[in-house]
C-alpha cells in the first residue's frame, strides 16, 4: 500500500426521481487499498460501487480514477473491473473462454493470451479446469472464474458486489481469507461491497460505513469498531450497551461525563462534538465487562442481577441488571469458567475499564427526497 | 425539498446526464417500435377502418358514407342474423366450458404429478394443437360422419344397428370439434397458474384439518382462478369467429356468425354489413365473456 | 404406468381419465395416416389394403407442389419477419421500463385474443382500400401480425432468464455495445431465437383463414386442401399430404422445444450458483 490517491470522489450525488440514492459523498481510496464499503441494503453502497465501475452515471460530482475524471467514460473504458454478485459467468462460454473474455479484444498472440488466462487461472487455483462448462462449476468455483476473468485484465481498481454474499458460511469464510491474500498477491486496489460487519472487519485497510446515501465514518476496521463516531455507527458494528450520561466539565481534548452507576469517566471529543444540554450517549463494548468470580477484586466494579442466559457454544451471551440503569447490560464471556452454568437471578459482579467508554455523537436526520 | 428546487438541482450542470437518463426509456421506446408500429398499422388502423365502414352503406358497386345506424338494425333484428349470433355465442361458450372443465384435470394433474416429466407431458399435450387446424377438422368429419369410424365401430360393437345421422353437420359436431382444437389452449393457462401455487399453502390447509377434496375446493381451485379465466377468454373469444369448423362439420343447423361475415365480403358483397356484424360480434362476445369472468369470481368467492 | 398408479393411489380414476383424454386427443391426427395408407378411396372401416398410392399420386401433382411452393415462401417471410419484430418487443419488455410498455405489449397481442376471421376481414379492407393487389405478399403481412405474438411468447420466456449483469460484466471487460450483442446477448438467447423461427414457420404452414381471404389467386397448401375437400375422391391424396404435414409439423416443434429447453437450463443453471456439496 502507498500513500497514492487511486480514487477520488467529490460529492457524489444520485437521484433517482426525487429519491437521493447517494447524497453528496466524498471519498478518497489509496493504490493498494483494501477499502469496503459497509451498510444495511439501501444505503446506496452498490450505487457507489456502479458509480466507479460506470454503470451508474451520477448526478452531480465527479470521481477520479488514477487522476482520470471519469464521470462520463462508458465503463469498458475505465480501467476498473468488477466481480458481480450474481458472478455473470457467461453461460455459453467455457472457464477459459470467460477469463479470456475481455483479452480479446486486446488482440494478443495466441501464446500470450493462453498464459495470461491459465496465469489468472492459477492465481484463483483453478488451474486445469479451464473447459469446464459454466453449469458444471460449484458456487466457491463461479466466485473464482468471476475473479480471474476481472483480474487476468489487469485493472488498477477491483470491484467486488457482495461477492461472498451467495456462499455458505464455512465456504464464506474460507474465501474471506483467500480474497486477502490475493489482494496481497497482486497489490492493487480492492473496494468491497458488502453488508457483512465481520467480513468489513476481517479483509479491510479501511472501511467507510453508509446510512441513507451518505457516509457515517470512514476509517480502519479497529478505529471503527473501537471508536464508533454516532450511534447507528456503533449498533451496525457490533454489540453495545447505551447509557445516557451528563457532562461534568470540557477540557481541550476531553470531556468528563457523569456515566450514573459507572462514575465519572473522562473521554475524548470526537471532532465536531457539541452537547447543547449537557446530556450525552455513551456507549461500552459487551466484551469490555468481564465477569469478576469469588474473591476476585477489580478497580472498577458493578453489582447486579444475571437476567437472562444464551448459550452460543464458545461463549455465553449475559444480559445483567443494574440498579439505576435504564437498560440491562449486555456482557459476553467466554465459557472456560462456567458463565453458562450461572442460574438466572444470581447476584453477580462485573469489572469494567472506565478507558473502554466511548461518546457517541447524534445520528444527522436522515432524508432520502 | 420543493418539486422546483429539485429540478433546479437535478437540471444539467453537464448536458448529457438528464438525456441519458431520459434515454433508458427511450431506448425501450424505440425497441418496441417496430413491433408496435406494425402492429399499428396493421391490426389497430384495420379493426378502426373496419368500425367506420359499419356505420356505412353499399350503394350497388359504390360506398355511400353518410352516417347510418342501419347496418347494425340489420345485423340486430334481422332472424337469420340473430340466430347466428345466438348460436355462434352459444357455441363458444359450450366449447369455452367444456374445455376448461374436461382441461383442468389434465393441468392439474401435469402440475401435480407429472413429476421431472412435465415438460414432456405439456410437449404431447401440444402436438395436436399444431398439427394442421384444416385436417384436425376434415380427421372430425371422418370420425364423424355417417359411414365414418364412430358409427362402423359401434355398428361392429353391436351398440347400435344402423349407422346414426346425428353425429354430423350439427352443433354438437361443431363443439366437439372446437373443444379438440382448443385444449392446449386451456391447459396451458391453468398448469402455469397451478404451479405458481405454493405447495406449503396446500399442506397448511390439510394441516389445519381440511380433506383433500376441501384443500383442492378452499386453497387450489381459488387460487388457479386467473389461470382459469384467461382459459376461458383464450378459448371463448376466438371460438366465436371460427369459420373453418361450422363449415365443414356444422352442416345448415351448425352455421356461425363468421359463415355470414365471410359471405357478406364475397358473395353478397355487402361490406358495410359485414363489418357491422363483425363489430357486433366483438362487443358481444366480450360482454359475454366479462359477464362469465364476473360470475365465475362471485361463485370462487362464495366458496371460500 | 407403474410410477402413476403408485403416485395416484388415492385418485385411481385420474389415470384412466387421462388416458381417455389422450385417444380424445391423438384420435384425429393418427386416423390421417391409418387412411393415407388405405387401399380405398373411402374413409371407412374395415381398411382393405395397404397402398402407398396416394403418397405417389402428389409427386405428378403440380398444383400442389406449386402450393407447397407457394407456403414455403410464405412461412420462411413470416418466421423471419415475426421473429425480428419479435426480438425487438420482446427485448424492450424484458429489459427496459417505459410509460406506455402494457398498452404496448396489449396491442402486440391482442391477436390472441381476437377472432381470426376479425383479423382477416378488417386487413383484408385495408389492403383493398389502400389499392393493394391481394398476393402472397398480402398473406406474409397477415400472417406477421397473428405470428409476432407467438414469437413474443417464446422469446420473452427465452430473454427473462437472461442476467442483465452478463452484458455489464461484458462492458465492464471492456467490449463494445455491438460486441456484447455479438458475443453475449445473441448466443445465450440464440436457441430461443430458432425456436422462436420454427414455431412461426409452423404456424404459417398451417394458417387457413387470413390466407383465405388475403391470397388472391395464389394458393397455399391449406388453401390447396381446402379446395380439394370438395371432392371426396381426392380425400386420400389430401390425407397423404396431410400426414407428411403432421410429421413435418412434429419434427419442427420437437426441434423447437428440444432448444427452448436447452436455453431455459442453460440460463437457469448459469443464473443460479449451486451450492456447494
Amino acid at each position: 500500500m502507498t500513500d497514492r490517491t487511486m480514487i477520488r470522489i467529490d460529492a457524489v450525488s444520485k437521484f433517482y426521481g426525487i429519491y437521493k440514492a447517494l447524497d453528496a459523498v466524498s471519498l478518497t481510496i489509496g493504490e493498494g487499498e483494501f477499502f469496503s464499503l459497509l451498510g444495511p441494503s439501501g444505503c446506496g453502497k452498490t450505487t457507489l460501487l456502479r458509480s466507479i465501475a460506470g454503470f451508474e452515471t451520477p448526478t452531480s460530482g465527479e470521481i477520479h480514477i488514477d487522476g482520470v475524471p471519469s464521470v462520463m467514460l462508458p465503463p469498458n473504458r475505465r480501467p476498473t473491473n468488477m466481480v458481480f454478485q450474481s458472478y455473470a459467468i457467461f453461460p455459453h462460454l467455457d472457464v477459459a473462454e470467460n477469463v479470456a473474455y475481455g483479452l480479446k479484444r486486446l488482440r494478443l498472440s495466441r501464446e500470450d493470451e493462453a498464459r495470461r488466462v491459465g496465469d489468472a487461472l492459477e492465481q484463483v487455483r483453478l488451474a486445469g479446469l479451464g473447459k469446464r462448462q459454466a453449469h458444471e462449476l460449484s458456487g466457491g468455483q463461479r466466485q473464482r472464474v468471476a475473479l480471474a476473468r476481472a483480474l487476468v485484465m489487469r485493472p488498477k481498481v477491483l470491484l467486488l458486489d457482495e461477492p461472498l454474499s451467495a456462499l455458505d458460511k464455512k465456504l464464506r469464510e474460507e474465501m474471506q481469507v483467500e480474497l486477502r491474500q490475493l489482494q496481497k498477491a497482486v497489490g492493487i486496489t480492492f473496494i468491497l461491497v458488502t453488508h457483512d460487519q465481520y467480513e468489513a472487519l476481517a479483509l479491510s485497510d479501511r472501511i467507510a460505513v453508509m446510512f441513507g446515501g451518505k457516509i457515517a465514518q470512514v476509517a480502519t476496521p479497529k478505529e471503527i469498531y473501537q471508536h464508533p463516531r454516532t450511534r447507528k455507527v456503533a449498533d451496525f458494528l457490533g454489540g453495545m450497551n447505551f447509557l445516557s450520561g451528563r457532562i461534568l466539565g470540557e477540557q481541550a481534548g476531553t470531556v468528563s461525563v457523569d456515566a450514573a452507576r459507572f462514575g465519572a469517566v473522562n473521554l475524548g471529543k470526537p471532532p465536531g462534538f457539541t452537547a447543547a444540554d449537557g446530556r450525552v450517549t455513551l456507549g461500552i463494548r459487551p466484551e469490555r465487562l468481564r465477569l469478576l468470580w469469588d474473591d476476585e477484586r477489580a478497580p472498577h466494579e458493578l453489582s447486579g442481577r444475571l437476567e437472562n442466559r444464551a448459550y452460543f457454544g464458545e461463549v455465553t451471551h449475559l444480559s445483567v441488571g443494574v440498579e439505576g440503569l435504564e437498560a440491562p447490560l449486555s456482557m459476553v464471556e467466554t465459557n472456560s469458567y462456567g458463565a453458562d452454568d450461572l442460574p438466572i437471578g444470581a447476584e453477580i459482579r462485573l469489572a469494567y475499564d472506565p478507558d473502554a467508554f466511548v461518546l457517541l455523537a447524534e445520528d444527522p436526520p436522515v432524508s432520502r427526497v | 425539498m420543493t418539486a422546483t428546487a429539485l429540478a433546479a438541482e437535478t437540471s444539467p450542470d453537464r448536458p448529457g446526464r438528464r438525456a441519458w437518463r431520459r434515454s433508458e426509456e427511450a431506448r425501450g421506446l424505440a425497441m418496441i417500435s417496430p413491433t408496435f408500429l406494425y402492429a399499428l398499422a396493421l391490426l389497430l388502423l384495420p379493426v378502426l377502418v373496419v368500425v367506420t365502414y359499419s356505420f356505412w352503406t353499399q350503394d350497388y358497386l359504390e360506398i355511400d358514407r353518410t352516417f347510418t345506424l342501419e347496418n347494425y338494425r340489420q345485423a340486430l333484428s334481422e332472424p337469420i342474423y340473430r340466430d347466428l349470433f345466438l348460436r355462434s355465442l352459444w357455441i363458444s361458450l359450450a366449447v369455452s366450458v367444456a374445455t376448461v372443465v374436461f382441461s383442468y384435470p389434465v393441468a392439474w394433474f401435469i402440475s401435480f404429478h407429472g413429476g421431472v416429466h412435465r415438460n414432456l407431458w405439456l410437449f404431447l399435450v401440444t402436438i395436436p394443437c399444431w398439427t394442421s387446424y384444416l385436417l384436425r377438422v376434415m380427421s372430425w368429419k371422418v370420425i364423424l360422419g355417417y359411414g365414418g369410424v364412430l358409427n362402423t365401430g359401434l355398428i361392429n360393437l353391436g351398440v347400435i344397428d344402423a349407422p346414426l345421422t346425428s353425429l354430423l353437420y350439427n352443433s354438437n359436431a361443431v363443439v366437439i370439434t372446437l373443444v379438440h382444437s382448443w385444449a392446449a389452449f386451456a391447459i396451458l393457462p391453468i398448469y402455469v397458474s397451478l404451479q405458481k401455487i405454493d405447495r406449503s399453502l396446500i399442506e397448511a390447509a390439510r394441516d389445519l384439518g381440511d380433506s383433500r377434496l376441501r384443500a383442492f375446493l378452499r386453497i387450489t381451485l381459488p387460487l388457479s382462478l386467473p389461470g382459469v379465466i384467461s382459459a376461458f377468454l383464450i378459448v371463448m373469444i376466438p371460438t366465436v369467429g371460427d369459420y373453418v369448423t361450422p363449415r365443414l362439420v356444422g352442416g345448415k343447423d351448425g352455421m356461425m356468425i363468421a359463415n355470414a361475415i365471410q359471405a357478406q365480403f364475397g358473395k353478397a358483397a355487402n361490406w358495410p354489413l359485414g363489418a357491422a356484424l363483425s363489430v357486433t360480434t366483438m362487443v358481444l362476445v366480450s360482454l359475454s365473456a366479462a359477464a362469465v369472468v364476473l360470475a365465475l369470481r362471485f361463485a370462487l368467492g362464495r366458496m371460500k | 404406468m407403474s410410477f402413476l398408479t403408485q403416485r395416484l393411489r388415492f385418485l385411481p380414476w385420474l389415470p384412466a381419465y387421462m388416458a381417455v383424454y389422450f385417444l380424445f386427443l391423438y384420435l384425429p391426427i393418427l386416423l390421417l395416416p391409418v387412411f393415407s395408407f388405405n387401399d380405398a378411396a373411402t374413409t371407412t372401416f374395415p381398411l382393405t389394403g395397404f397402398t402407398t398410392k396416394w403418397y405417389a399420386s402428389l409427386a405428378g401433382n403440380t398444383a400442389m407442389l406449386e402450393a407447397a411452393r407457394n407456403s414455403l415462401v410464405v412461412g420462411v417471410c413470416v418466421a423471419l419477419l415475426s421473429t425480428v419484430l419479435g426480438i425487438c418487443a420482446a427485448r424492450a419488455i424484458t429489459r427496459y421500463r417505459f410509460r406506455g410498455q402494457k398498452a404496448a405489449a396489449g396491442l402486440i397481442m391482442s391477436p390472441l385474443f381476437l377472432p381470426e376471421i376479425i383479423v382477416a376481414v378488417s386487413l383484408l379492407m385495408i389492403v383493398l382500400a389502400i389499392g393493394l393487389e391481394l398476393s402472397l405478399i398480402t398473406v406474409i403481412l397477415g400472417q406477421t401480425v397473428f405470428c409476432v405474438p407467438y414469437a413474443m411468447s417464446v422469446l420473452v420466456s427465452g430473454f427473462e432468464g437472461f442476467d442483465r449483469s452478463l452484458e455489464e460484466a461484458s462492458y465492464d471487460l471492456g467490449e463494445t455495445a455491438f460486441g456484447t450483442f455479438r458475443r453475449v446477448t445473441l448466443p445465450v438467447v440464440a436457441p430461443a431465437i430458432v425456436s422462436s423461427l420454427l414455431v412461426t414457420f409452423t404456424i404459417s404452414l398451417d394458417e387457413f383463414i387470413l390466407a383465405f381471404f388475403l391470397a388472391g389467386t395464389s394458393p397455399t397448401l391449406p388453401l390447396y386442401i381446402w379446395g380439394q375437400l370438395r371432392f371426396p375422391a381426392k380425400l386420400p391424396a389430401v390425407l397423404a399430404l396431410g400426414t407428411i404435414m403432421i410429421v413435418l409439423s412434429i419434427v419442427m416443434l420437437t426441434l423447437a422445444e428440444t432448444l427452448r429447453r436447452r436455453a431455459e437450463r442453460r440460463t437457469r443453471m448459469a443464473s443460479a450458483p449451486p451450492q456447494e456439496a
